[in-house]
């Protein structure tokens, strides 16, 4: 069981600019589960993809030694022959294919000449077998839910004979049953001597699950800690990773006069045509002057939807109900006006629907409200800096210059940047979905801390949000969506993690 | 020594931008010596312009409507319908040339907000929407030269436009007298307008504490792009000045740039083009933006039907075949990617010399036309290689 698997020494990895990783070290035992931690930019995720070949062998300096042997992977299909499988921060299926289609995808059977698809058919059953998902292999992936597709992206690792499983933040977008899903199934394949590296901000399943655990910061291990030592804890976590102790994870509560109302949504209906079905009955609810209010419930159940109708819907449901802005009734056409109404909405989706990827931090940061830095339309490209650095100090954004490309941040940091996008709109209102998804305990922090002092401010803040100890930490107020409906309103006082999941799901 | 490793890097980093102008000036350099100097002979070059004009306004154009992920094959047919119309409204109608322009130039708006409405209404590929105009607008220009077959056009002040040449300074005959003065004026103006405000920005910069080019390479590129500026114009001033297609393509080029650049309009068109979803969640108004960009295409294609048919002096029954590839030719060699927010009207217009200088200069050295098209092709495979190449390199 001591035998390592796989050692990565000296690794160095420079991006222009950056050093992402210097002089890493990494030890991974046989069939053990290897949890790999560490603040947003950390280099966790380079680590990975030079471990690889995504960054080929020549694009970085160190050795990597798997199985005993040195290795130089130039792609991936090199370290998928040598038994690694990678599944990445972001899931890669192929959302029009079918279930079978994805997990063969690239390593298609042949018979003679074709595409033998029986074969398939059935090798993708049993590899849907393994991972103990229950879906008929001719579903399409884009009809499955997010954790259904990523047992779907298990699956296909394991049709490939993998020793060596590297998942990336596959929990972030994953609610509690799936997550506890996953992680059985990992458990399941430690017991099947596959071996695992996880990469995850969820510090509460590190501990559940690791065998052992690596810390980096800032491109540097920090320590591997050994779970059978009783070395993982919470505190040496948080210490090891921030490099400081963090004694409460949500910024304490000031007292605040709660003000007047700021939006109010009253007899909200929704119809999705794409979907053909009823996506928001009869919602009600408002968020007042210097409150949170948290709008919990299960993945699906018609929260993102809510968020988006409310903002200018620009999705195209059919919509009735009104929306009431400082007590005003208002109709929100698109976007622009619920902006202009003094209405800001952090999407979920940061890459697919929040940021410009291939423009830079600057760019991202002004574009919702560039009239502000510009005089009769033309924009003023100094104050642009000017102000996107004011953000990038004040939110702590790490890049080194607001003149980097946004897809060259970390997942953490790219988040960042959203949330500074729509406070440079100055909102009353500030809608935040899933705020801290993937981000680390740090930053989360810094994140909590700007939630009260905008509040304070006398802002009103929405916050949607499936991890229920942050809406239970932070709001003031809490909301429980249901299949399109809300289900529950509670105080915080009166607020339990029992109650909210109990009327989340009825 | 520094100033040769500084050099190389900004080379390095700048080598899309800068490959592009290596090219050009490659190929101007090896037809200049294949053609005994005939090349870059100051009538020749002139002609190659004049040429280019058509060509390269329609290009700025495209550069937009690919930017925002789109493509709009209909602005050659429609550039030969509306050229045939002015030549109608003239010559039939009798209206004056400086209602016509205007009037054109409108039609075009209009048309190319036409090709827009069911792509931003209804979401139908604009491939499909521009290829259907392509054979509407053929069918139209075969429809209205149906009686007379090609119309020729008798108004000088039209035809000016695409033949004429800007006038010169009166009373200075005697002055310099194979030389064009005012030409050899603007351009001295030019190059002091591009050195201040090189200067303005690089203060600007530093005083921001920016990086900016050490101070050599700094001087090294003004002086190259001086000297660049300094020889087309003495070249241009050599012939018969400035033409009026030049200096209409400068404005269009230079509005363009500006507004691509520098402005809120700018920022939205690239930003939409990025990432669509994110842009309209931002609060930008992406189908206006599709009307904005067709219509510019559509009064652009409307100017290329101008000088075309101004500079042949007549409106032909085949106006505008395949300028819409040219022009798509021109933006990718120029820089645009197919994948969204990425291209520069300036680099489009380079683009568009390149295709023109490899025509004009295998038309010089008698190359047939079969094998014209075959290089024509593999230059635009190549050029659109290297772009994908320095970009995953520069990752
Ligand atoms: N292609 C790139 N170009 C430039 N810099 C990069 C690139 N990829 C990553 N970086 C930088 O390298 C550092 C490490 O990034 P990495 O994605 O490995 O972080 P991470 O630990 O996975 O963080 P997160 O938890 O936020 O996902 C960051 O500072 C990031 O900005
Ligand atoms: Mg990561």
């Amino acid at each position: 069981m001591d035998t390592p698997i796989l050692e990565m020494k000296d690794i160095t990895k420079e991006f222009p600019g950056v050093k992402a990783l210097s002089n890493v070290s990494f030890r991974v035992k046989k069939g053990e589960i290897h949890c790999l931690v560490g603040e947003n930019g950390a280099g966790k995720s380079t680590l990975m993809k030079v471990l690889s070949g995504v960054y080929p062998y020549g694009s970085y300096t160190g050795d990597i030694l798997f199985d005993g042997e040195p290795q130089k992977f130039f792609n991936i299909r090199d370290s998928e022959r040598a038994g690694i499988a990678i599944i990445y921060q972001e899931l890669a299926l192929v959302p029009e294919m079918t279930v079978y289609e994805n997990i063969f995808l690239g390593n298609e059977i042949k018979g003679r000449f074709v595409i033998d698809w029986n074969e398939t058919i059935k090798r993708a059953g049993d590899a849907l077998k393994k991972v103990r998902l229950n879906v008929n292999p001719e579903t399409k992936v884009k009809d499955l839910g997010v954790g259904k597709q990523q047992l779907v992206e298990i699956a296909k690792a394991l049709s490939k004979d993998v020793k060596l499983l590297i998942l990336d933040e596959p929990t972030a977008a994953l609610n509690e049953d799936d997550s506890e899903n996953l992680l059985n199934l990992l458990r399941e394949l430690r017991g099947h001597g596959v071996t695992c590296i996880l990469i995850s901000h969820k510090l509460k399943e590190v501990i559940e699950i690791a065998d052992s655990v690596t810390v980096l910061r800032d491109g540097q291990t920090i320590c591997t800690l050994d779970a059978a030592q009783g070395e993982v804890t919470e505190n040496r976590l948080i210490k090891n990773m921030v490099g400081r102790e963090i004694n409460n994870i949500y910024p304490p509560k000031e007292k605040r006069e709660v003000g007047e109302s700021l939006l109010e949504v009253r007899n909200w209906n929704a119809y999705s045509p794409a979907l053909g079905r009823v996506i928001l009955r009869d919602v009600n609810f408002n968020v007042r002057k210097g409150e949170i209010v948290g709008i919990a419930g299960l993945m699906g159940s018609g929260r993102t939807e809510l968020a988006l109708s409310i903002f200018g819907n620009p999705v195209g449901y059919q919509i009735r109900g009104d929306i009431y802005i400082k007590g005003k009734k208002k109709s929100f056409h698109h976007p622009q006006d619920a902006i202009s109404a003094g209405v800001a909405y952090v999407t979920e989706d940061r890459k697919g629907n929040g940021l410009v990827l291939i423009q830079d931090v600057k760019q991202n940061i002004t574009l919702a409200n560039l009239r502000e830095i510009a005089k009769r339309s033309v924009v003023n490209d100094n104050m642009e800096v000017k102000v996107a650095n004011e953000y990038k100090t004040s939110l702590n954004i790490k890049t080194p210059t607001v003149e980097q490309k946004v897809m060259n941040l970390s997942g953490g940091n790219q988040q960042k940047v959203s949330v500074a996008k729509w406070l440079f709109v100055k909102p009353d209102v500030l809608i935040l979905d899933e705020p801290t998804r993937g981000i680390d305990v740090g930053a989360k922090f810094e994140i909590y801390t700007i939630m009260r002092r905008l509040v304070s401010q006398g802002m009103g803040i929405i916050m949607i949000s499936s991890e229920l100890p942050e809406v239970l930490g932070m709001s003031d107020r809490i909301y429980i969506v249901s299949s399109g409906r809300i289900t529950g309103e509670l105080p915080i006082e009166e607020a339990t993690q029992e109650k909210i999941m109990q009327m989340a799901t009825n | 020594m520094s100033f040769f490793t500084d050099l190389q890097k900004t080379l390095r980093q700048n080598i899309r931008e800068y490959g592009m102008f290596i090219a050009l000036f490659l190929i101007m350099a090896i037809f200049t010596a294949t053609t005994d100097g005939v090349f870059i002979s100051p009538r020749n070059i002139s002609n190659l312009l004049n040429q280019t004009g058509y060509i390269a306004v329609l290009a700025v154009g495209m550069t937009l409507v690919i930017v925002i992920r789109h493509i709009d094959l209909s602005v050659g047919f429609l550039a030969g319908f509306l050229g045939a119309i002015a030549a109608i409204a003239l010559t039939s109608w009798g209206l004056p040339v400086y209602i016509v322009i205007p009037m054109v130039l409108v039609m075009g708006v209009l048309a190319g907000c036409i090709t827009a409405f069911p792509v931003a209404q209804l979401g139908i590929p604009s491939f499909v929407a521009s290829l259907a105009g392509w054979l509407i607008y053929r069918g139209a220009i075969l429809l209205v030269t149906l009686k007379t077959g090609t119309i020729i056009i008798p108004d000088e002040a039209f035809n000016a436009i695409g033949n004429g040449y800007i006038s010169d300074i009166p009373g200075l005959d005697s002055f310099l007298p194979e030389l064009h003065k005012l030409t050899l004026l603007l351009g001295l103006i030019a190059i002091v307008f591009y050195i201040i405000s090189e200067i303005n920005s690089r203060r600007n910069k530093i005083a921001y504490n920016f990086e900016v080019l050490s101070s050599g390479v700094f001087a090294l590129k003004l002086i190259f792009m001086s000297a660049l500026i300094g020889l087309i114009t003495w070249v241009l001033a050599g012939y018969n000045g400035l033409s009026w297609t030049v200096v209409i393509v400068l404005i269009v080029v230079g509005v363009y740039h500006f507004v691509t650049t520098q402005t809120v309009l700018g920022r939205h068109i690239y930003a939409m083009g990025g990432n669509p979803e994110a842009a309209q969640l931002s609060g930008i108004n992406v189908k206006k933006l599709i009307y904005v960009v067709f219509g510019s295409m559509g009064m652009l294609s409307a100017l290329s039907g101008i000088l075309f048919a101004s500079r042949l002096q007549s409106a032909t029954t085949t106006a505008g075949t395949l300028f819409e590839l040219d022009a798509i030719a021109a933006a990718y060699v120029g820089g645009v990617s197919a994948a969204g927010g990425v291209g520069k009207v300036t680099g489009s217009i380079i683009g568009a010399l390149v295709m023109l200088s490899l025509t004009s200069g295998m038309n010089l050295m008698g190359i047939d036309i079969s094998l014209q098209y075959i290089v024509r092709g593999a230059v635009l495979v190549m050029a659109v290689v290297f772009d994908v190449a320095t970009r995953t390199s520069g990752k």
